[in-house]
């Protein structure tokens, strides 16, 4: 019992990291019809801009500021990075290929996130890093759940995704912005015809999403510890397996299927072997791509002529 | 050369003058014909223009025989060491001919076809080494495996049949995902036992057999270069054959509208699964040949990375133009082998600088305006460095190229090197892209920072770091490629229709 606690513990962790970031995607594909493979590189700036504010301001071990600030400035810096990253490499990346065929953007997005890994490699040079958050935040502080302790980072993780969910949620469903998002993923012609600012919406999607990413980015970092340049080519792939699998373009079917991957990844884990948690991930997304080819809460596409 | 439907050395659009009343000259209503002979006659120009039109005018398989008998003397003319440089540069235009018919011609975004590459390769290793043990002869082994690696490409496209658009594209790119990690855990997988280990695990299969045909074995890298060139031009005839037949046609009108193809009765389901199976067994076979030429297969081998080297070949060259995507694999293959040595790479980079300024400076004081202020940009700098914070520039001087026989003109850094150049990449990654977005002279004063930023990195350290270079060039060239001529080098535009 303590042992599958421990593991849906875990997989709720890492179901909401893939959740945060496989909205990045959901959303970006239900606007543009983009995969945007660069979304995990955005994450791993994110989570090497916490590591710049942390070490910064005096580092896990002596902070010169309270950790609950610093946490925020953190989280914040990864945010600004992370948009800032998103957004430039919509308008100078995607927005020349809108009129152009499918494959130009999806061969670009590659481009752009072969060059953010080599920048990111020269930047800060191979090799791991740590937030060292055990310093930080004392490892036995947290809250009991039935026979185990949860660390507090983790509540941290999975409260913080929980809340910036139902803010997405809210905010897509009821605000002006938000309404335009849909309007322009529905058909985005017709959103322009009736006055919908279509470049607006994108770069609020861009920014959204990458924003996201960064926070995801941040997460991770403080959870697992260690980042290093390539840290967003498999979270991407996984968080992208999500996104599908819940249903490209829809963000609870991104959400669920974070969760999912999340879950799974970590029962694999925990039951039976590390080495095939690629494998029943990937092979997940198959197996409900053949059974439901628009993923769970995807709509089908139509075909207009 | 093949494609004689299409002019093989189609001009770069800026060399073409502007058409009458600013119509595009190629588009919906322009007569193809027209289009195609206008572009013979004016295409060419310059001291080279003779002998390019008469290069032109040639049969296809005229131009072929010449580019081979060119190909052929590489041996001749290089080191050792160059052969096996062009053959990993001959296999590689294999595998993207084998990819262009999927996604140049039918038009499918097929993300798995690293895996049949590897599926072939590990086929044949497998047959053909100590694994088992087992060592068929070539001739058995060649015909079954190319069979079984169609078959699989069939099996994944009828379990696709159902996606459309990107699903396909994701569906696939699984598979070559799933591939690898099987490859990698075989041994460890449920059902398995223990003893039946045929992959080797992520130590790959090592002694795979060369090919030998009845007793000659292709064990040198000169037999291996030509067997690969026999094989490759053999491999053009059959495509370029195929591209003018009834199958080759279809294929086209399927990729440029499924539903007005199914209109005109074309059997689209049948026609994509036979592209699946081409492209596939294409691929198979030259896995065969990539596990004896590298007498080993390693997983390592077939990643994404590997999938995204095809496809840039194919993209750059052109997708659906046979010259375009040889052109592609001879750049993509070559270019990184160029990188490899710093001095080399030094003369590479100046000369694509400039020759990237020439072309889109237009008015001539712009250009001389821009290295003339390059150049006094520069000196400025290292004038204000030494007033300043001299410990900063006592570097010791690099293996760069400028920084050799321009002595202190660009600041060779000593004391904080690191973050002084990590600031100057980002801000001269800032400045390229302002440079597309500001206008007139304005693009001069961001460029001539920029150019000195970029060159201040170059010298520091890109220079000493060929791999990170290599990659960092390698995005950025599949972005500006995308942004600047999205049909390839040779490839021709396609008008969308909505």
């Amino acid at each position: 019992m303590e042992f599958f606690l421990q593991q849906t513990l875990n997989g709720l962790t890492l179901g909401s990291v893939y959740a945060l970031l496989a909205i990045g995607y959901s959303m970006v594909y239900g606007i543009l019809k983009l995969l945007n493979f660069a979304h995990g590189e955005v994450y791993m700036f994110g989570a090497f801009a916490g590591y710049g504010v942390l070490t910064l301001l005096g580092g896990p071990a002596s902070p010169v500021v309270p950790v609950w600030l610093l946490l925020i400035l953190m989280f914040l810096g990864a945010v600004v990075v992370s948009s800032a990253i998103g957004v430039g490499m919509e308008r100078f990346a995607y927005r020349p290929l809108r009129k152009s065929s499918r494959i130009a953007p999806l061969i670009s997005a590659i481009g752009v996130s072969f060059f953010l890994q080599a920048s990111a490699l020269y930047l800060f040079t191979a090799g791991f890093r740590t937030y060292d958050t055990p310093k930080l935040i004392d490892i036995s502080t947290g809250i009991p759940v039935g026979p185990i302790r949860v660390w507090l980072v983790r509540v941290l993780v999975i409260v913080g995704t929980a809340v910036l969910m139902v803010v997405l949620t809210l905010w897509v469903n009821r605000s002006r912005t938000g309404k335009a998002v849909r309007a322009v993923s529905f058909d985005r012609e017709a959103a322009e015809m009736m006055g919908v600012n279509v470049n607006h919406v994108i770069v609020v999607t861009f920014l959204i999403g990458s924003a996201l990413a960064g926070i995801a980015g941040v997460m991770t970092a403080l959870v697992f510890g260690r980042i290093f340049h390539f840290m967003g080519f498999i979270a991407g792939l996984k968080a992208f397996t999500a996104a599908v699998v819940g249903g490209i373009g829809s963000i609870p079917g991104a959400m669920l299927g974070g969760l999912l991957i999340g879950m799974a990844e970590a029962y694999t884990t925990g039951y039976i072997s590390s080495t095939f948690q690629n494998l029943i991930v990937f092979g997940l997304l198959i197996v409900v791509l053949l059974i439901k080819p628009t993923g769970l809460l995807g709509k089908p596409q139509l075909v207009k002529v | 050369m093949p494609g004689s439907s299409r002019p093989p050395e189609s001009p770069p659009p800026e060399s073409r003058p502007p058409p009458e009343g600013g119509e595009p000259p190629s588009g919906i209503g322009v007569d193809q014909w027209v289009e195609q002979s206008d572009e013979r006659r004016e295409g060419h120009r310059g001291f080279t223009a003779p002998a390019r039109r008469a290069f032109d005018n040639l049969k296809p398989g005229w131009r072929l025989a010449i580019v081979a008998a060119a190909a052929a003397t590489v041996p001749y003319l290089v080191q050792p060491g160059g052969v096996r440089i062009a053959i990993g540069i001959l296999i590689l235009a294999m595998l993207a001919l084998g990819l262009n018919v999927v996604v140049g011609w039918a038009g499918l975004l097929d993300l798995g076809y690293v895996a049949f590459f590897g599926f072939g390769a590990y086929f044949y290793a497998i047959v053909a080494s100590e694994q088992l043990p087992a060592h068929w002869p070539t001739w058995v082994a060649l015909p079954i495996i190319v069979f079984f690696s169609g078959a699989l490409g069939v099996l994944l496209s009828l379990a696709s049949r159902r996606l459309v658009g990107d699903y396909l594209a994701i569906l696939t790119l699984f598979f070559s995902l799933i591939f690898v990690e099987i490859v990698r855990n075989f041994q460890r997988l449920p059902f398995v036992s223990e003893d039946l280990n045929l992959t080797g695990g992520p130590n790959g299969i090592p002694g795979v057999d060369p090919w030998s045909f009845f007793g000659f074995e292709i064990n040198t890298f000169n037999r291996h270069y030509y067997l690969l060139l026999v094989l490759l031009v053999l491999l053009i005839v059959a495509l370029h054959n195929l591209n003018g037949s009834r199958t080759g046609r279809a294929w086209r009108a399927l990729r440029d509208d499924v539903l007005a193809a199914e209109h005109m009765t074309i059997p689209v389901n049948n026609l994509i699964l036979l592209a699946f199976a081409t492209g596939a067994a294409i691929a198979g076979f030259t896995g065969t040949i990539f596990a004896a030429v590298t007498v080993g297969v390693f997983p390592t081998s077939f990643t994404l990375v590997f999938l995204i080297t095809i496809y840039a070949a194919v993209i750059l060259g052109g997708a659906g133009s046979i010259p375009g995507v040889l052109l592609g694999a001879l750049a993509i293959g070559y270019l990184p082998e160029l990188l490899r040595s710093p001095r080399l790479a030094g003369w590479l980079f100046y000369f694509g600088l400039l020759v990237a300024l020439v072309v889109l400076l237009k008015p001539w004081q712009r250009l001389v305006a821009v290295i003339g202020g390059v150049v006094v940009f520069g000196y400025a700098v290292r004038f204000i460095a030494e007033a300043v914070w001299p410990e900063a520039t006592t570097g010791t001087a690099a293996e760069g190229l400028i920084s050799g026989f321009l002595d202190g003109w660009v600041l060779i850094l000593g004391e904080h090197a690191e973050i002084i150049t990590n600031i100057a990449f980002v801000a001269a990654i800032a400045g390229a892209l302002a440079v597309t977005v500001v206008k007139g002279w304005w693009q001069v004063a961001v460029l001539i920072p920029t150019i000195y930023l970029g060159i201040l990195v170059w010298e520091n350290r890109l220079v000493f770091q060929p791999s990170l270079t290599r990659q960092l060039l390698f995005g950025a060239l599949l972005v500006i490629m995308m942004a600047v001529r999205p049909q390839g080098l040779l490839g021709k535009k396609r008008v969308e229709i909505t």
